[in-house]
C-alpha cells in the first residue's frame, strides 16, 4: 500500500495500520488484504464483484473493517457486499470509501451493501466517504444500503461525507420487523460545485418497530443537496426524521419529507430546517475573541461533529 | 478605563424620520468600578451595552477604552483588547458543548478542572453540564448561568452584563449576587451591569439612570438608590424622561 492509499485508509476508516478483528481491504478493484476470525468469515463472491461477510450467531464485541480505496484515475467499479448477521450478535462494521483522483478521468465507486440481520442483534455500521487529489476527473460515489432488520434487533447507521466527493447519490432502504429499531445519523458537507442526493425509505412493518433518521448537512459555495426521506408506518410503530441544513454562499438544499401512516397506531414525525448560520451565533463567538471566519468554522465544525 | 464621548445612536423610523435611541451621552468610568445602569424599558440601556461591545456602531461620538479609540473597531478587536459581553438572551448552538464554549472563552486549552470550576461558581454541577450541547435542551436559566461562566472564564478588564437576572430563578439569583461581589472584590476588573434589580443596584459602586436615551442621573449608590426607590408607581428619576 502506498502513501496515498494509507492516507485514504486513515480518512475513511481511522486506521493507521491493519485493524484487529476481521477486515477486507479493497484497493483499485482488488482485495489486497483480508483477515477473518473464528466468528466472522469473509468470502469472495464468484458471480460478481464483492464479498459476503458472515457473522455467526452469538458473536459479541467484534468488529469488521471493509474499506475501499481508489487511487487509480479513471477506475469505475460496482461492488456488492452482503452482510449476514446471525441472531444475538453485537458487532461494529466500519465501511467507507476513499477516492484519490489526480487524473483527468472520472473515478467512480458504486456499492450495494445489503444487511440481513437476525433476531436480537445490535449492529453499529459506520460509513465514511472521502475524496482527494487535484485532477480534473471527478470523484463519484453512489452507495446503496439495504437493511432487513430482524425481530428486536437494533441497527445504528452512521454516514459521514465531509470532503472531496464531487457527486454522490446515496440510497438507504430499511424494512423493520417486530420490535426492531433503526437510528440513522447522516453528516454531510458539500463545497465547490459538488452535488449530493440522499434518499431514505423505511418500512416500519413490525409491531413496536421504530426509526429515527437524523441528517445534518452544510452546503457551501455553489454546491447542491437534496434530502428525501420516506417513512411508511405499516403497524403500531414510531418514526421520526429530521433534516437540519446550513446553507452558505450560493449553495442550495432541498428537503422533501414524506411520512405515510397506514396504521391507526403509527406515530410519525418529520422536522426540517434549512437556513444560514444565525448572525447572533457569529456575534457571540466574536465577543469571545474569534474572527468572523473563525466563528463560522467553529459553528460548522460543531454542527457536523 | 472607559470613556463615552458624545455618543449617539439613531435608527431609521417607520417613515423617513430618524429615531434617536442614544442621545449625546458622555460618561467616564474609572478603573476597578462596578457600575449598574438602570432605567425604564426602552430607555436605551441594552443599546448602550451593545455600543460598548461593538455589536452596534454609534452614529456619532467616540468610545475610548484604556486610552485607545475603539469606536471603529470590530467586536473581535474589542474582545481581544479586553471587553466581555454577557447577552440578555444567550445564544444556542447545535453541536457546541458547554466545555467548548468555556474553552473558547478562556482563550486556550484549559484543564477540565478549570472549566468545571467556572461552572461551579455559577451554581451548576459541572459533571452534569460540561459535556452537554449549548442547545434547546438547556433551560433559559441554565443557559444564562453558562453565559456568565464564560464571562468569568474570560477574566477581562471590562465585563458588560445585559440584564443578567432575566430568566434566573430565586435560588440562582442569590448565587448571582455573590458571583458579582466576588468578581468585583477578587480582581481589578471593572463591571458594567444593566439591571432592574434593586439587589444588584445595591452592590454597585455607582448607578447610572438612563431614560429616553439620555443620562437622567449618575452618582454613588447611596445617593441614587434612595431616589430610585422613592415614591409609588415608579421612581422620580424614571419619570423625568
Amino acid at each position: 500500500m502506498d502513501e496515498i492509499q494509507r492516507n485514504l485508509l486513515e480518512q475513511v476508516a481511522g486506521l493507521h495500520e491493519m485493524p484487529a478483528g476481521a477486515y477486507n481491504i479493497r484497493a483499485n478493484g482488488q482485495s489486497v488484504d483480508r483477515s477473518t476470525t473464528a466468528h466472522i468469515d469473509i468470502i469472495t463472491k464468484e458471480d460478481k464483484q464483492g464479498i459476503d461477510i458472515v457473522i455467526k450467531p452469538g458473536t459479541k464485541k467484534e468488529s469488521v473493517h471493509i474499506p475501499v480505496l481508489l487511487s487509480q484515475s479513471g477506475l469505475t467499479e460496482m461492488v456488492y457486499n452482503d452482510f449476514h448477521v446471525g441472531d444475538d450478535c453485537d458487532v461494529t462494521i466500519v465501511a467507507g470509501c476513499g477516492i484519490h483522483n489526480s487524473g483527468d478521468s472520472d473515478s467512480r465507486h458504486d456499492g450495494i451493501h445489503t444487511f440481513y440481520i437476525g433476531k436480537n442483534s445490535h449492529v453499529k455500521y459506520v460509513e465514511k466517504h472521502y475524496g482527494s487529489g487535484d485532477g480534473r476527473g471527478e470523484r463519484i460515489m453512489n452507495p446503496e444500503t439495504v437493511v432487513l432488520l430482524g425481530e428486536n434487533s437494533f441497527m445504528e447507521l452512521e454516514t459521514v461525507q465531509i470532503k472531496g466527493v464531487d457527486s454522490t447519490r446515496r440510497s438507504t432502504t430499511a424494512t423493520l420487523s417486530d420490535g426492531a429499531k433503526l437510528i440513522v445519523t447522516e453528516k454531510l458537507m458539500t463545497h465547490g460545485s459538488q452535488t449530493a442526493e440522499t434518499s431514505f425509505q423505511v418500512d416500519l412493518n413490525g409491531e413496536g418497530s421504530s426509526a429515527n433518521i437524523i441528517s445534518r448537512s452544510v452546503a457551501k459555495d455553489d454546491s447542491r443537496q437534496l434530502f428525501l426521506s420516506k417513512i411508511n408506518g405499516n403497524s403500531r410503530c414510531a418514526g421520526h426524521s429530521e433534516c437540519d441544513g446550513i446553507i452558505m454562499d450560493r449553495a442550495t438544499i432541498s428537503a422533501i419529507p414524506e411520512i405515510t401512516a397506514n396504521n391507526l397506531d403509527a406515530e410519525l414525525i418529520h422536522e426540517a430546517a434549512i437556513g444560514k448560520i444565525a448572525g447572533e451565533q457569529i456575534t457571540k463567538l466574536m465577543t469571545l475573541g474569534l474572527t468572523e471566519e473563525q466563528a463560522e468554522a467553529q459553528i460548522v465544525n460543531g454542527f457536523l461533529k | 478605563m472607559l470613556e463615552l464621548q458624545n455618543l449617539s445612536f439613531q435608527v431609521s423610523g417607520d417613515t423617513d424620520s430618524q429615531k434617536e435611541i442614544i442621545k449625546n451621552i458622555s460618561l467616564t468610568f474609572e478603573d476597578h468600578t462596578f457600575i449598574a445602569i438602570t432605567g425604564p424599558n426602552g430607555g436605551g440601556k441594552s443599546t448602550l451595552a451593545k455600543l460598548i461591545m461593538g455589536i452596534e456602531k454609534p452614529t456619532a461620538g467616540k468610545i475610548v477604552f484604556n486610552g485607545t479609540d475603539i469606536t471603529d473597531m470590530s467586536i473581535t478587536e474589542r474582545a481581544r483588547l479586553g471587553i466581555s459581553f454577557a447577552f440578555q438572551q444567550p445564544v444556542r448552538f447545535k453541536g457546541i458543548k458547554v466545555k467548548d464554549l468555556i474553552t473558547l472563552a478562556a482563550g486556550s486549552n484549559i484543564k477540565l478542572s478549570s472549566a468545571c470550576d467556572y461552572l461551579s461558581r455559577v451554581g451548576l454541577c459541572a459533571r452534569d453540564y460540561i459535556n452537554r450541547d449549548v442547545d434547546t435542551s438547556l433551560s433559559g436559566g441554565e443557559l444564562k448561568r453558562i453565559e456568565i461562566a464564560t464571562i468569568i472564564a474570560r477574566n477581562t478588564p471590562l465585563s458588560v452584563f445585559d440584564e443578567p437576572e432575566a430568566g434566573i430563578d430565586l435560588w440562582s439569583f442569590n448565587n448571582l449576587i455573590k458571583v458579582f461581589e466576588d468578581l468585583h472584590s477578587s480582581t481589578d476588573n471593572s463591571l458594567i451591569i444593566i439591571s432592574h434589580q434593586e439587589r444588584i443596584l445595591n452592590i454597585a459602586d455607582e448607578i447610572v439612570v438612563l431614560a429616553g436615551g439620555s443620562v437622567q442621573a449618575r452618582g454613588h449608590r447611596e445617593d441614587i438608590l434612595p431616589e430610585l426607590l422613592n415614591g409609588t408607581g415608579g421612581c422620580k428619576l424614571y419619570n423625568q424622561q
